[in-house]
């Protein structure tokens, strides 16, 4: 037949130019180990698949989108009611952002607990850390692109908030906000680093993280690596391809069934255009994935010692943040304690955030 | 509080002796010199130096003297001769003619707010209160029953008296006393009734401080109770358009012939409530039986002003209730809510056109309205046919979906079940 002759031409055209053979042959060869706790490692290739949807519901929202103060919450409403499956695209584009995150959030707790991140894979941890901030920075930019009432005093007081940072603070939020205050120019500085500056870092570091990954393989669970060591012919290994890949894609199929119903049953909402001469609506929240934090700034005293309560707060959120980082290396490094003290950092982690978001939502 | 004899000979005698040298603290502080005695007086007597500090004349700079003269920079008892001009407690009937002595005199308040009025003095002469003081009565309200005395705060200030959120409980301080109202033979009842009202409402609970108050249709200084014949200019005040339909409305001559008091005749006078539809018509709680009877011209014609009326009010609230079933569910439909708005527009132009007392006005407001809401209503419905549309859209996206999710899982399977066979 003519037309398998022509695909055999053209495959044969690629490959001499790309090496495709040799890259199938090399997944063809890999696995991936296989045991009770293998599913806890699906969080991430979701994620991986959550951020790709991002990518291209964005740029489908980017051929309506108009970033300006007096353009962007009527461009939105005319994605939502005029654009044919515009809602569908919004939709599934703000629910598949907080799915995404708690994914990253998923996927960096089940890494902690199955002590994934153990040498030499402590650089795989650290580059997740900078992209759970950059999801982070992704949800944050992106709740002020529709420039509705919510979000633009969320910005505010986001943007309040990074102000109190010693030091660099004040210039920290006059950049982020492009002037003293959120206006327009706010806007398209956010959608700036929206969909410029914040999706090119994040693709530059999730295919380190990937290279990582596919350099230094899965890890195993030290309980599952110990049995595999007393008993090594109960250890076993699954191809990565189809094997492995075709379980991925159950899980991604999962994701995306949830994406569509949430999508048409709760969509997302868009609220009323902002008024920077209105004042703020009583009990303004940031978005849940902030409010462990947004909370401990309110518990914390306006002054304890001298040190005024925000600044305080930041001072230890930062703090946290870069033990967190360093964890790896406590567990590497402290002989005896390492283990526990990173487990119980994690457990102690995953209680308080769970704990001040339900306080968060719950309390008036 | 009453004093014995013995004590007021006490207390003068410690006053004599403190004077001159509380008031040699005064000389250094260059302070009025009244008020460290005044300041631990009794009542009536007590004037602080703290509550004249409150006064807007004290912060305007004037003394106790600019009223009661005197000369406050001597420190003995002769601050308050003659000879320096004391003129002591002002009778109730020179309270007036001293408080026009600066006030009256555009010149002299030209110093202090060029923009206050001057004609107080020549209002009040005009009023019940002032006709009635030259009469020789001396219970009516002066000045400073008003305005207070000596902690004095201008009319903007909210603590003041005769700020719009404070006037009726003033004036109510004389006119709801019946026992001090006894000898004028004229009701008690207003503040009372005043209370129910939509403008006591509006005023004091929704903060609307053009809502109205006793001053406001009675004037303040030159306050009088309005005429039958000018109740209907007072109102027309702020609610002009229905004073306008009224005027050339058929009820304006029949009112006229029966000295009814146009407005108030339907909405009565303290006591104004919240008008409804069913004010209109010929129900229970219409206005309109007070005056025809069934079966009257009137009375048909009021009967279709109220039909007209709650059709229109029907039917925004059927077109709401749609449109809030579709938002609820998530549906964009804030630009339908926003074009309700116009029918709600509508309504309210049709109940201002009730006061014309014709179906014509009324209906035509009544038609705009129920078009706009017959289009929010279809906008409305459309967004819940559309939610269906995508439940149905959803439902078939995860039945491809679950299917999938199956058949790669079958395809697991055999592939393994191959690779197992094959490794066996």
């Amino acid at each position: 037949m003519p037309d398998v002759k022509l695909i055999a031409h053209i495959r044969g055209w690629v490959d001499e130019r790309f090496g495709l053979q040799e890259l199938a042959g090399s997944l063809k060869k890999k696995t991936v180990p296989h045991h009770k706790l293998s599913y806890w490692y699906f969080f991430g290739g979701i994620t991986l698949f959550l951020f790709g949807i991002q990518v291209c519901t964005g740029i489908l929202l980017l051929l309506y989108y108009r970033p300006s103060a007096g353009e962007a919450f009527e461009s939105v409403q005319y994605i939502m009611t005029r654009v044919q499956f515009g809602w569908l695209i919004r939709s599934i584009h703000s629910w598949a952002a907080n799915l995404m995150i708690l994914m990253v959030f998923l996927h960096m707790f089940s890494v902690l607990f199955l002590r994934a991140y153990r040498k030499p894979r402590e650089l795989t941890w650290i580059s997740g850390m900078i992209l759970l901030l950059l999801a982070l920075g992704f949800g944050f930019s992106g709740y002020l692109l529709p420039w509705n009432t919510l979000a633009f005093f969320a910005t505010k007081v986001g943007t309040e908030i990074a102000g109190q940072v010693p030091v660099a603070g004040h210039r920290m939020m006059v950049f982020l906000r492009g002037g003293e205050d959120v206006t327009g120019a706010t806007l398209t500085r956010f959608f700036g680093f929206h969909v410029a500056v914040l999706p090119g870092l994040t693709t530059l570091l999730i295919l380190l993280h990937l290279a990582l990954v596919q350099k230094l393989g899965i890890s195993v669970p030290p309980s599952v690596e110990t049995q595999w060591k007393q008993n090594p012919r109960i250890a076993r290994q699954m191809k990565f391809f189809p094997n492995f890949f075709l379980r991925e894609a159950i899980a991604w199929y999962l994701a995306l069934g949830v994406l569509a119903a949430m999508a048409a049953i709760y969509p997302w909402g868009l609220g009323t255009k902002a008024d920077p001469f209105s004042p703020a609506p009583a009990g303004i929240k940031p978005e849940w994935y902030f409010m462990f934090m947004f909370q401990t700034l309110k518990f914390i005293p306006s002054k304890v010692i001298f040190i005024d309560g925000e600044v305080l707060g930041i001072l230890l959120f930062g703090l946290a943040g870069g033990i967190w980082v360093l964890l790896p290396f406590i567990d590497n490094g402290v002989r005896r304690f390492g283990r526990r003290i990173v487990v119980g950092a994690g457990v102690f982690a995953v209680c308080y955030i769970v704990a001040l978001t339900i306080h968060g939502y719950v309390a008036k | 509080m009453d004093m014995s004899p013995s004590r007021t000979y006490l207390r003068s005698l410690c006053l004599l002796l403190t004077v001159p040298w509380t008031a040699g603290l005064c000389r250094a502080q260059e302070t009025d010199t009244c008020v460290v005695c005044h300041g631990v007086l009794d009542p009536p007597y007590q004037v602080t130096s703290e509550q004249f500090s409150r006064d807007i004349h004290s912060q305007k700079g004037l003394t106790c003297a600019a009223c009661h003269g005197g000369d406050p920079t001597r420190t003995d008892m002769d601050a308050m001769s003659k000879s320096a001009g004391f003129r002591g407690r002002i009778a109730r009937s020179q309270i007036p003619a001293l408080c026009g002595s600066c006030h009256s005199d555009a010149n002299s308040m030209r110093k202090y707010n060029p923009s206050l009025r001057t004609d107080q003095l020549s209002q009040y002469r005009t009023s019940i209160h002032g006709k009635r003081l030259v009469q020789g009565d001396s219970k009516v309200a002066v000045c400073t029953d008003c305005h207070g005395v000596h902690d004095l705060r201008p009319a903007a200030d909210a603590a003041s008296n005769v700020n719009p959120l404070n006037i009726a409980k003033t004036c109510s301080r004389c006119h709801a006393n019946a026992d001090y109202m006894k000898e004028y033979s004229i009701p008690t009842d207003q503040f009372t009734k005043y209370g129910t009202s939509v403008h006591r409402e509006a005023l004091n609970v929704r903060g609307d401080l053009s809502a109205p108050t006793c001053t406001t249709c009675h004037g303040n200084h030159g306050a009088a109770p309005p005429g039958v014949a000018t109740v209907q200019n007072i109102c027309s005040n702020c609610h002009v358009f229905q004073a306008q339909l009224f005027s050339k409305s058929p009820h304006q001559e029949a009112f006229n012939a029966a000295r009814l008091p146009g407005c108030v005749t339907c909405h009565s006078n303290h006591a104004v409530l919240h008008p409804g539809d069913q004010n209109v018509g010929t129900g229970a709680e219409a206005f309109c039986t007070n005056c025809h009877v069934a079966g009257d011209a009137g009375s048909v014609t009021a009967k279709k002003l109220h039909q007209n009326l709650a059709q229109l009010e029907a039917s925004i609230k059927d077109s709401d209730q749609v449109l809030a079933k579709a938002e609820s569910s998530g549906m964009e439909v804030s630009g339908a809510r926003l074009e309700l708005d116009q029918a709600r527009d509508s309504l309210t132009k049709a109940r201002v056109s009730v006061h014309s007392f014709q179906l014509g006005p009324v209906e035509q407001d009544i038609q705009n309205g129920l078009k706009v809401s017959a289009r929010t209503m279809q906008a409305g419905n459309e967004a819940l046919g559309e939610r269906e549309f995508r439940r149905k859209g959803l439902a078939i996206s995860l039945i491809f979906i679950l299917a999938t999710m199956f058949g790669l899982y079958l395809l697991i399977r055999q592939i393994e079940h191959t690779t197992n066979e094959e490794q066996t």
